[in-house]
């Protein structure tokens, strides 16, 4: 996601439409390349190119998405349905099923008009602003009337006369600051227009990430049952059945071996406070109790006091959570700050929790040594799963020597 | 001594009573539900209350809530919690008001009655019995905060066991050395702590509550 809170300045774009004039150049070469490829689709050769030109036109296409969404201040969607798995024949067939890919070539055109373009005009008003503010020295470091000019309404024949065309500059900064963004906000609507998810690829995206995520928690709540089950029949149950063996030869032997009897009863007791122990810990892995009585405002509290380094925790919420999205975000929080405790080296850690209206904010920060990475850790990769159950997102940031920022956010409302 | 009792489960509020009446407690009233658990600590302000966390209408944490919402109107009534688990958070609560005469104990715990009995009269007296787990919990913490970091492993040691309610003597015995010994352990505790000026009593409870909320 892109930072949308700040526009790019007027200055930053100065930046990107430069950037904008080369990559219309890399757009009109992959378009013809791509264009060349599906020619030799028949031929191998046009897959093996397809496959490498396709990820590399969305790959820019991603680049100016992120670009327009951030002139907009409104997040473009990726319109791409997911490849999974599939490979070369089958990928390339599955690309060109995918509408997205063909309003990406398209877009690469205008993108080579409507870009050089628009960055011409942004780029040639700033520049002949600057040419006529710098118009004075111009004229006098070069050779006495190279500089000369007829500008309609005064001509400049003197040095005394350069000065005149400062204000002139002036007046096309002025023109360039009250059209310039907006000449790159148009070019910002026609990127959208053509890079964003068309409803029903919007639709389809949504499908085939609700069918995922589905089967992620059905998967994740299958194997949950199977642990608990297993914790059961290995756990307490093995700790009741011996109890009830104490218990049994204890009445056997009461008569003839009170003594016996006596550390038979002490042996059952142990038993069963070991079975309720281990109850204990199953519960607080199903739903913490103090989730139940306190919310995530307690719980994480809780957690915070429980933990092995100093834990700050920040809760700002007006009102319950939905249960499971509690749930949820209890232990996300919980493998969040358990991660810092392996890994980051970190004296100390912060949560902060907040809600904005339509979602759940978590944020979990250290300063230890940094350098998590998303895509390897299991615990990450878990937080995500049970997040992705409502539609909700986790994003890291971790450079190397910290600090280590896991961003948590959850769509839901408060009761 | 005059005991009030809540505990929502019948079987469990009969076998408390049997159990406090056999060691020569008189259960006064024995209520299973919050809102009548505080008008009836308001009512008898028994010697002690022994509740439960867990309680109704809402089968939460109603039993501490009214606990320690009738030490703000009794200060220093002594309560012992009982829970099917163990929260350092509510343990820091209980002990929040800084008063002493708090208890906090896993439910069964009470199996063992000899000593159930021996931590109800503890609290009653003014002291304290926290749970093993809630201290183990909090041993697990690094003790690299201010003002604990300064004791010695040994002290911590004494003071953990402190902070179950165990007197200078169960302390000596549990970890073999002198009484004598402890008491060196505890005047250095309290010294280290700034706790000089109070009580012993009041001492052990505020170095307890340094112990298990070391943010503070």
């Amino acid at each position: 996601m892109s930072d949308l809170s700040r526009r790019p300045g007027r200055f930053a774009l100065v930046g990107w439409s430069t950037g904008f004039v080369f990559s219309g150049a890399v757009g009109a070469l992959l378009m013809a390349l791509s264009i060349v490829a599906i020619v030799l689709v028949p031929v191998v050769v046009g897959v093996l190119m397809l496959v490498v030109l396709v990820p590399m036109t969305r790959g820019l296409a991603r680049w100016q998405r992120g670009w327009a969404s951030r002139v907009l201040r409104h997040q473009i969607s990726s319109p791409y349905l997911v490849a999974g798995d599939r490979r070369g024949k089958d990928l390339v067939r599955f690309y060109g099923s995918d509408i997205a890919s063909w309003r990406d070539l398209a877009w690469l055109a205008v993108s080579l008009v409507v870009g050089v373009l628009t960055s011409a005009i942004y780029l040639g008003l700033l520049a002949v602003a600057v040419f006529f503010a710098i118009y004075p020295w111009l004229w006098a470091i070069t050779p006495p009337g190279t500089f000369n000019a007829d500008f309609g309404f005064f001509t400049v024949r003197s040095q005394s006369t350069a000065f005149l065309a400062m204000p002139l500059g002036a007046a096309v900064f002025g023109l360039w600051s009250l059209i310039g963004r907006r000449v790159m906000s148009y070019r910002a609507r026609i990127d959208q227009a053509l890079l964003s998810p068309t409803e029903s690829a919007a639709l389809k995206v949504r499908v085939q990430h609700l069918a995922e995520s589905r089967a992620d928690a059905v998967d994740t709540q299958a194997a949950e049952l199977r642990r608990i089950e297993r914790d059961l029949h290995d756990g307490a149950q093995a700790r009741i059945v011996a109890l009830g063996m104490s218990l049994g030869m204890a009445e056997e032997v009461l008569a003839s071996d009170p003594e016996a009897a006596r550390d038979l009863l002490v042996e059952a007791r142990t038993s069963a406070s070991a079975a309720m122990a281990e109850l204990r810990s199953l519960v607080r892995g199903i739903h913490p109790p103090v989730l139940a009585d306190r919310g995530l405002d307690g719980a994480v509290r809780a957690l915070a006091l429980a933990s092995t380094m100093l834990v700050k925790v920040e809760v700002n919420l007006s009102g319950r959570l939905p249960a499971p999205v509690e749930s949820a975000a209890y232990f996300c929080v919980a493998e969040t700050l358990t991660n810092v405790v392996k890994h980051s080296r970190a004296p100390s850690a912060e949560v902060k929790v907040y809600h904005d209206g339509a979602s759940l904010f978590l944020e979990t920060r250290d300063v230890g040594v940094g350098g998590a990475d998303q895509t390897k850790g299991t615990g990450l990769r878990g937080i995500a799963r049970r997040l992705s159950a409502f539609d909700g997102s986790v994003s890291v940031t971790s450079p190397i020597g910290g600090p280590t920022v896991v961003h948590m956010e959850v769509p839901c409302v408060l009761s | 001594m005059r005991v009030v009792l809540a505990e929502d489960l019948a079987l469990l509020r009969e076998g408390l009573i049997r159990l406090l009446e056999a060691n020569e407690f008189v259960v006064v009233e024995a209520v299973d539900n919050g809102p009548s658990l505080l008008q009836a600590l308001i009512r008898h302000r028994p010697d002690v209350a022994v509740v439960d966390v867990r309680l109704p209408p809402t089968f939460t944490d109603e039993g501490l809530r009214m606990a320690i919402e009738a030490r703000t109107q009794i200060p220093g009534l002594p309560v012992l919690v009982l829970s099917q688990y163990v929260e350092p958070l509510y343990a820091q609560e209980l002990l929040g008001d800084r008063r002493g005469g708090v208890g906090y104990l896993l439910k069964d715990r009470v199996s063992n009655v000899a000593s159930f009995i021996d931590a109800v009269r503890r609290v009653a007296a003014g002291g304290t019995a926290m749970d093993a787990e809630v201290i183990g919990a909090m041993l697990s913490r690094r003790t690299a905060d201010e003002p604990l970091a300064s004791l010695t492993p040994r002290e911590i040691e004494v003071l953990a066991l402190m902070a179950e309610g165990r007197s200078n003597a169960a302390v000596a015995s549990r970890l073999f050395v002198t009484e004598k010994a402890v008491g060196k352990h505890t005047s250095s505790i309290f010294t280290k702590l700034g706790l000089e000026q109070h009580t012993d009593d009041n001492r052990r409870v505020l170095a307890v509550l340094a112990y298990l909320n070391p943010n503070n």
